[in-house]
Protein backbone atom coordinates (compact mmCIF):
# COMPACT_ATOMS: atom_id res chain seq x y z
CA UNK A 1 0.00 0.00 0.00
CA UNK A 2 2.70 2.45 0.96
CA UNK A 3 4.72 1.41 -2.05
CA UNK A 4 1.78 2.22 -4.30
CA UNK A 5 1.40 5.63 -2.71
CA UNK A 6 5.10 6.29 -3.18
CA UNK A 7 4.85 5.21 -6.82
CA UNK A 8 1.90 7.54 -7.41
CA UNK A 9 3.77 10.36 -5.69
CA UNK A 10 6.81 9.78 -7.84
CA UNK A 11 4.62 9.66 -10.93
CA UNK A 12 3.05 13.04 -10.30
CA UNK A 13 6.31 14.69 -9.22
CA UNK A 14 7.97 13.28 -12.31
CA UNK A 15 5.21 14.53 -14.57
CA UNK A 16 5.47 17.97 -13.03
CA UNK A 17 9.24 18.00 -13.45
CA UNK A 18 8.92 16.88 -17.06
CA UNK A 19 6.78 19.89 -17.89
CA UNK A 20 9.60 22.23 -16.82
CA UNK A 21 11.32 21.15 -20.02
CA UNK A 22 8.77 23.22 -21.88
CA UNK A 23 10.31 26.38 -20.36
CA UNK A 24 13.33 25.74 -22.53
CA UNK A 25 11.12 25.43 -25.59
CA UNK A 26 9.56 28.77 -24.72
CA UNK A 27 12.97 30.41 -24.46
CA UNK A 28 14.01 28.82 -27.75
CA UNK A 29 10.93 29.96 -29.64
CA UNK A 30 11.35 33.45 -28.21
CA UNK A 31 14.95 33.51 -29.40
CA UNK A 32 13.99 32.44 -32.91
CA UNK A 33 11.21 35.00 -33.30
CA UNK A 34 13.22 37.77 -31.61
CA UNK A 35 16.19 37.26 -33.88
CA UNK A 36 13.93 37.03 -36.91
CA UNK A 37 12.38 40.36 -35.94
CA UNK A 38 15.77 41.98 -35.42
CA UNK A 39 16.83 40.88 -38.86
CA UNK A 40 13.50 41.79 -40.42
CA UNK A 41 13.58 45.33 -39.02
CA UNK A 42 17.08 45.87 -40.37
CA UNK A 43 16.25 44.58 -43.80
CA UNK A 44 12.47 44.57 -44.27
CA UNK A 45 12.80 43.75 -47.96
CA UNK A 46 14.26 40.31 -47.20
CA UNK A 47 11.84 39.55 -44.35
CA UNK A 48 9.02 38.00 -46.37
CA UNK A 49 11.30 35.38 -47.87
CA UNK A 50 12.45 34.16 -44.47
CA UNK A 51 9.13 33.65 -42.67
CA UNK A 52 9.05 30.00 -43.73
CA UNK A 53 12.54 29.51 -42.29
CA UNK A 54 11.38 31.14 -39.07
CA UNK A 55 8.47 28.73 -38.76
CA UNK A 56 10.77 25.77 -39.38
CA UNK A 57 13.05 27.10 -36.65
CA UNK A 58 10.11 27.50 -34.29
CA UNK A 59 8.91 23.98 -35.02
CA UNK A 60 12.34 22.46 -34.45
CA UNK A 61 13.03 24.28 -31.19
CA UNK A 62 9.54 23.45 -30.01
CA UNK A 63 10.25 19.76 -30.45
CA UNK A 64 12.31 19.49 -27.26
CA UNK A 65 9.49 20.96 -25.18
CA UNK A 66 7.13 18.53 -26.85
CA UNK A 67 9.29 15.61 -25.73
CA UNK A 68 8.96 16.92 -22.17
CA UNK A 69 5.20 17.11 -22.58
CA UNK A 70 5.19 13.59 -23.99
CA UNK A 71 7.07 12.27 -20.96
CA UNK A 72 4.56 13.99 -18.67
CA UNK A 73 1.59 12.51 -20.55
CA UNK A 74 3.22 9.06 -20.55
CA UNK A 75 3.86 9.25 -16.81
CA UNK A 76 0.30 10.34 -16.08
CA UNK A 77 -1.64 8.02 -18.35
CA UNK A 78 0.59 5.17 -19.53
CA UNK A 79 2.97 4.17 -16.71
CA UNK B 1 -14.30 29.28 -3.39
CA UNK B 2 -17.90 29.04 -2.30
CA UNK B 3 -18.48 25.67 -3.87
CA UNK B 4 -15.83 23.48 -2.36
CA UNK B 5 -18.00 20.40 -2.61
CA UNK B 6 -18.47 20.87 -6.36
CA UNK B 7 -14.82 21.13 -7.20
CA UNK B 8 -13.50 18.45 -9.45
CA UNK B 9 -16.95 17.15 -10.28
CA UNK B 10 -17.92 19.98 -12.60
CA UNK B 11 -16.30 19.66 -15.99
CA UNK B 12 -13.34 17.43 -16.48
CA UNK B 13 -11.03 19.07 -19.03
CA UNK B 14 -10.10 15.74 -20.64
CA UNK B 15 -13.65 14.44 -20.97
CA UNK B 16 -14.10 16.09 -24.38
CA UNK B 17 -11.48 13.77 -25.90
CA UNK B 18 -13.29 10.52 -25.15
CA UNK B 19 -13.97 8.58 -28.33
CA UNK B 20 -17.42 7.03 -28.26
CA UNK B 21 -19.65 5.36 -30.83
CA UNK B 22 -22.48 7.56 -32.07
CA UNK B 23 -25.06 4.86 -32.73
CA UNK B 24 -26.10 1.75 -30.86
CA UNK B 25 -25.92 1.14 -27.15
CA UNK B 26 -22.45 2.62 -26.70
CA UNK B 27 -20.77 -0.77 -26.63
CA UNK B 28 -17.32 -1.67 -27.88
CA UNK B 29 -15.64 0.18 -30.72
CA UNK B 30 -14.80 -1.96 -33.74
CA UNK B 31 -13.04 -1.19 -37.01
CA UNK B 32 -16.12 0.16 -38.78
CA UNK B 33 -17.89 1.76 -35.83
CA UNK B 34 -18.91 5.35 -36.54
CA UNK B 35 -17.41 7.19 -33.59
CA UNK B 36 -17.41 10.92 -32.96
CA UNK B 37 -13.78 11.00 -34.14
CA UNK B 38 -14.74 9.37 -37.43
CA UNK B 39 -17.69 11.73 -37.84
CA UNK B 40 -15.60 14.88 -37.40
CA UNK B 41 -12.88 13.61 -39.70
CA UNK B 42 -15.51 12.87 -42.33
CA UNK B 43 -16.96 16.33 -41.80
CA UNK B 44 -13.58 17.96 -42.32
CA UNK B 45 -13.03 15.94 -45.50
CA UNK B 46 -16.50 17.00 -46.65
CA UNK B 47 -15.77 20.65 -45.85
CA UNK B 48 -12.50 20.60 -47.80
CA UNK B 49 -14.12 18.76 -50.72
CA UNK B 50 -17.01 21.24 -50.76
CA UNK B 51 -14.65 24.20 -50.73
CA UNK B 52 -12.43 22.93 -53.53
CA UNK B 53 -15.20 21.50 -55.75
CA UNK B 54 -17.55 24.42 -55.26
CA UNK B 55 -14.72 26.92 -55.52
CA UNK B 56 -13.48 25.64 -58.86
CA UNK B 57 -16.92 25.13 -60.40
CA UNK B 58 -17.30 28.65 -61.84
CA UNK B 59 -13.70 29.20 -62.94
CA UNK B 60 -14.52 32.85 -63.40
CA UNK B 61 -11.87 35.36 -64.42
CA UNK B 62 -13.05 37.60 -61.61
CA UNK B 63 -13.35 35.05 -58.80
CA UNK B 64 -16.36 34.83 -56.55
CA UNK B 65 -15.79 34.84 -52.82
CA UNK B 66 -15.60 31.08 -52.43
CA UNK B 67 -13.41 30.76 -55.50
CA UNK B 68 -10.93 33.28 -54.15
CA UNK B 69 -10.75 31.40 -50.85
CA UNK B 70 -10.03 28.15 -52.69
CA UNK B 71 -7.45 29.89 -54.90
CA UNK B 72 -5.84 31.49 -51.87
CA UNK B 73 -5.41 28.13 -50.17
CA UNK B 74 -4.11 26.50 -53.33
CA UNK B 75 -1.65 29.31 -54.03
CA UNK B 76 -0.48 29.37 -50.43
CA UNK B 77 0.40 25.68 -50.34
CA UNK B 78 1.84 25.80 -53.86
CA UNK B 79 4.18 28.64 -52.94
CA UNK B 80 5.25 26.82 -49.81
CA UNK B 81 6.03 23.58 -51.66
CA UNK B 82 7.93 25.45 -54.37
CA UNK B 83 9.97 27.52 -51.95
CA UNK B 84 10.74 24.98 -49.26
CA UNK B 85 10.85 21.60 -51.01
CA UNK B 86 12.71 22.93 -54.05
CA UNK B 87 12.96 21.64 -57.60
CA UNK B 88 11.08 18.53 -58.70
CA UNK B 89 8.75 18.62 -55.71
CA UNK B 90 5.61 19.64 -57.57
CA UNK B 91 4.78 15.96 -58.14
CA UNK B 92 4.15 15.68 -54.40
CA UNK B 93 2.07 18.85 -54.17
CA UNK B 94 -1.31 17.01 -54.11
CA UNK B 95 -0.25 14.98 -51.09
CA UNK B 96 0.95 18.00 -49.14
CA UNK B 97 -2.14 19.98 -50.08
CA UNK B 98 -4.33 17.10 -48.90
CA UNK B 99 -2.46 16.91 -45.60
CA UNK B 100 -2.68 20.67 -45.07
CA UNK B 101 -6.35 20.91 -46.02
CA UNK B 102 -7.38 17.92 -43.90
CA UNK B 103 -5.53 19.09 -40.80
CA UNK B 104 -6.71 22.67 -41.24
CA UNK B 105 -10.29 21.49 -41.69
CA UNK B 106 -10.18 19.21 -38.66
CA UNK B 107 -8.52 21.89 -36.49
CA UNK B 108 -10.94 24.60 -37.52
CA UNK B 109 -14.06 22.44 -37.16
CA UNK B 110 -12.90 21.42 -33.69
CA UNK B 111 -13.15 25.09 -32.66
CA UNK B 112 -16.95 24.83 -32.91
CA UNK B 113 -18.31 24.46 -29.36
CA UNK B 114 -19.39 20.90 -28.44
CA UNK B 115 -17.53 19.48 -31.42
CA UNK B 116 -14.72 16.97 -31.30
CA UNK B 117 -11.02 17.46 -32.04
CA UNK B 118 -9.73 14.42 -33.96
CA UNK B 119 -6.26 15.97 -34.40
CA UNK B 120 -5.85 16.06 -30.61
CA UNK B 121 -5.55 12.27 -30.71
CA UNK B 122 -2.15 10.71 -31.18
CA UNK B 123 -3.96 7.76 -32.73
CA UNK B 124 -4.77 10.07 -35.65
CA UNK B 125 -1.66 12.27 -35.83
CA UNK B 126 0.82 9.39 -35.56
CA UNK B 127 -0.41 7.61 -38.72
CA UNK B 128 -0.34 10.96 -40.59
CA UNK B 129 3.27 11.55 -39.54
CA UNK B 130 4.27 7.91 -40.14
CA UNK B 131 2.84 8.05 -43.65
CA UNK B 132 4.97 11.14 -44.33
CA UNK B 133 8.06 9.50 -42.77
CA UNK B 134 7.74 6.24 -44.69
CA UNK B 135 6.89 7.81 -48.03
CA UNK B 136 9.66 10.42 -47.75
CA UNK B 137 12.23 7.75 -46.85
CA UNK B 138 11.01 5.65 -49.77
CA UNK B 139 11.31 8.65 -52.11
CA UNK B 140 14.86 9.20 -50.91
CA UNK B 141 15.87 5.60 -51.58
CA UNK B 142 14.10 5.48 -54.95
CA UNK B 143 15.72 8.72 -56.09
CA UNK B 144 19.26 8.16 -54.81
CA UNK B 145 19.38 4.40 -54.38
CA UNK B 146 21.67 3.17 -51.63
CA UNK B 147 23.45 6.54 -51.86
CA UNK B 148 20.67 8.00 -49.75
CA UNK B 149 22.52 6.57 -46.75
CA UNK B 150 25.14 9.26 -47.42
CA UNK B 151 22.58 11.66 -46.02
CA UNK B 152 23.59 10.43 -42.58
CA UNK B 153 27.34 10.83 -43.17
CA UNK B 154 28.42 14.44 -42.59
CA UNK B 155 31.20 15.08 -45.11
CA UNK B 156 32.10 18.60 -43.96
CA UNK B 157 32.88 17.63 -40.34
CA UNK B 158 36.44 16.76 -39.20
CA UNK B 159 37.21 13.08 -39.66
CA UNK B 160 37.18 11.78 -36.09
CA UNK B 161 33.88 13.53 -35.38
CA UNK B 162 32.03 11.93 -38.28
CA UNK B 163 30.94 8.62 -36.64
CA UNK B 164 29.46 10.48 -33.67
CA UNK B 165 27.69 13.00 -35.87
CA UNK B 166 26.44 10.12 -37.96
CA UNK B 167 24.82 8.61 -34.86
CA UNK B 168 23.27 11.97 -34.01
CA UNK B 169 21.95 12.30 -37.57
CA UNK B 170 20.39 8.85 -37.48
CA UNK B 171 18.82 9.53 -34.11
CA UNK B 172 17.41 12.87 -35.19
CA UNK B 173 16.08 11.29 -38.38
CA UNK B 174 14.12 8.72 -36.41
CA UNK B 175 12.76 11.26 -33.92
CA UNK B 176 11.22 13.16 -36.84
CA UNK B 177 7.91 11.25 -36.96
CA UNK B 178 7.70 11.45 -33.14
CA UNK B 179 8.01 15.22 -32.93
CA UNK B 180 6.05 15.68 -36.16
CA UNK B 181 2.99 13.89 -34.80
CA UNK B 182 3.23 14.88 -31.13
CA UNK B 183 3.58 18.56 -32.03
CA UNK B 184 0.22 18.66 -33.76
CA UNK B 185 -1.53 16.42 -31.26
CA UNK B 186 -0.12 18.11 -28.15
CA UNK B 187 -0.84 21.64 -29.35
CA UNK B 188 -4.48 20.91 -30.12
CA UNK B 189 -4.89 18.77 -26.99
CA UNK B 190 -3.41 21.43 -24.70
CA UNK B 191 -5.41 24.23 -26.31
CA UNK B 192 -8.75 22.48 -25.97
CA UNK B 193 -7.96 21.35 -22.42
CA UNK B 194 -7.14 24.94 -21.41
CA UNK B 195 -10.40 26.17 -22.96
CA UNK B 196 -12.31 23.59 -20.93
CA UNK B 197 -10.44 24.51 -17.75
CA UNK B 198 -11.53 28.14 -18.10
CA UNK B 199 -15.06 27.04 -18.99
CA UNK B 200 -15.15 24.93 -15.82
CA UNK B 201 -13.84 27.86 -13.78
CA UNK B 202 -16.56 30.09 -15.26
CA UNK B 203 -19.29 27.58 -14.43
CA UNK B 204 -17.91 27.11 -10.93
CA UNK B 205 -17.89 30.86 -10.28
CA UNK B 206 -21.39 31.43 -11.66
CA UNK B 207 -22.95 28.58 -9.69
CA UNK B 208 -20.80 29.33 -6.65
CA UNK B 209 -22.21 32.85 -6.32
CA UNK B 210 -19.20 34.77 -7.62
CA UNK B 211 -21.11 36.09 -10.63
CA UNK B 212 -19.22 39.36 -11.09
CA UNK B 213 -15.79 37.76 -10.90
CA UNK B 214 -16.83 35.20 -13.52
CA UNK B 215 -16.16 37.85 -16.16
CA UNK B 216 -12.44 37.10 -15.77
CA UNK B 217 -12.47 33.47 -16.95
CA UNK B 218 -15.00 34.43 -19.63
CA UNK B 219 -12.67 37.11 -20.99
CA UNK B 220 -9.81 34.62 -20.80
CA UNK B 221 -11.89 32.13 -22.79
CA UNK B 222 -12.56 34.68 -25.53
CA UNK B 223 -8.85 35.49 -25.75
CA UNK B 224 -7.89 31.79 -25.72
CA UNK B 225 -10.42 31.03 -28.46
CA UNK B 226 -8.82 33.68 -30.65
CA UNK B 227 -5.39 32.23 -29.92
CA UNK B 228 -6.61 28.70 -30.63
CA UNK B 229 -7.94 29.71 -34.05
CA UNK B 230 -4.45 31.02 -34.79
CA UNK B 231 -2.87 27.82 -33.44
CA UNK B 232 -5.28 25.71 -35.51
CA UNK B 233 -4.02 27.37 -38.67
CA UNK B 234 -0.40 27.50 -37.54
CA UNK B 235 -0.19 23.80 -36.69
CA UNK B 236 -1.61 22.80 -40.06
CA UNK B 237 0.95 25.12 -41.68
CA UNK B 238 3.81 23.76 -39.58
CA UNK B 239 2.83 20.16 -40.32
CA UNK B 240 2.78 20.88 -44.06
CA UNK B 241 5.98 22.91 -44.07
CA UNK B 242 7.88 20.24 -42.12
CA UNK B 243 6.67 17.69 -44.66
CA UNK B 244 8.17 19.97 -47.32
CA UNK B 245 11.46 20.16 -45.39
CA UNK B 246 11.67 16.37 -45.10
CA UNK B 247 10.82 16.05 -48.77
CA UNK B 248 13.56 18.52 -49.63
CA UNK B 249 16.05 16.41 -47.67
CA UNK B 250 14.97 13.30 -49.53
CA UNK B 251 15.05 14.92 -52.96
CA UNK B 252 18.22 16.99 -52.64
CA UNK B 253 20.11 15.42 -49.69
CA UNK B 254 20.71 18.49 -47.45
Amino acid sequence: MELEAAAALGKYIGAGLATTGMAGAGIGVGYVVGNYLTGALRNPAAAAGQTATMFIGIALSEAMGIFGFLIAILLLFAV
Amino acid sequence: MASEEHQGSFIHPMEQFIVKPLFGDGGDVGTLTITNAALWMLLSVAAVAALTIWGTRGRALVPSRIQSVAELMYGFVRNMVEEVAGKGSMAYFPYIFTLFAFILGANMLSMIPMSFAPTAHFAITVPLALAVFISVTAIGFIKHGIGFLGFFWPKEAPGWLRPFLCLVEIFSYFTRPVSHSIRLGANILAGHAVLKVFAGLFAMMVFGGLGALAVLPLAMMVAMTALEVLVAFLQAYVFAILTCVYLHDALHMH
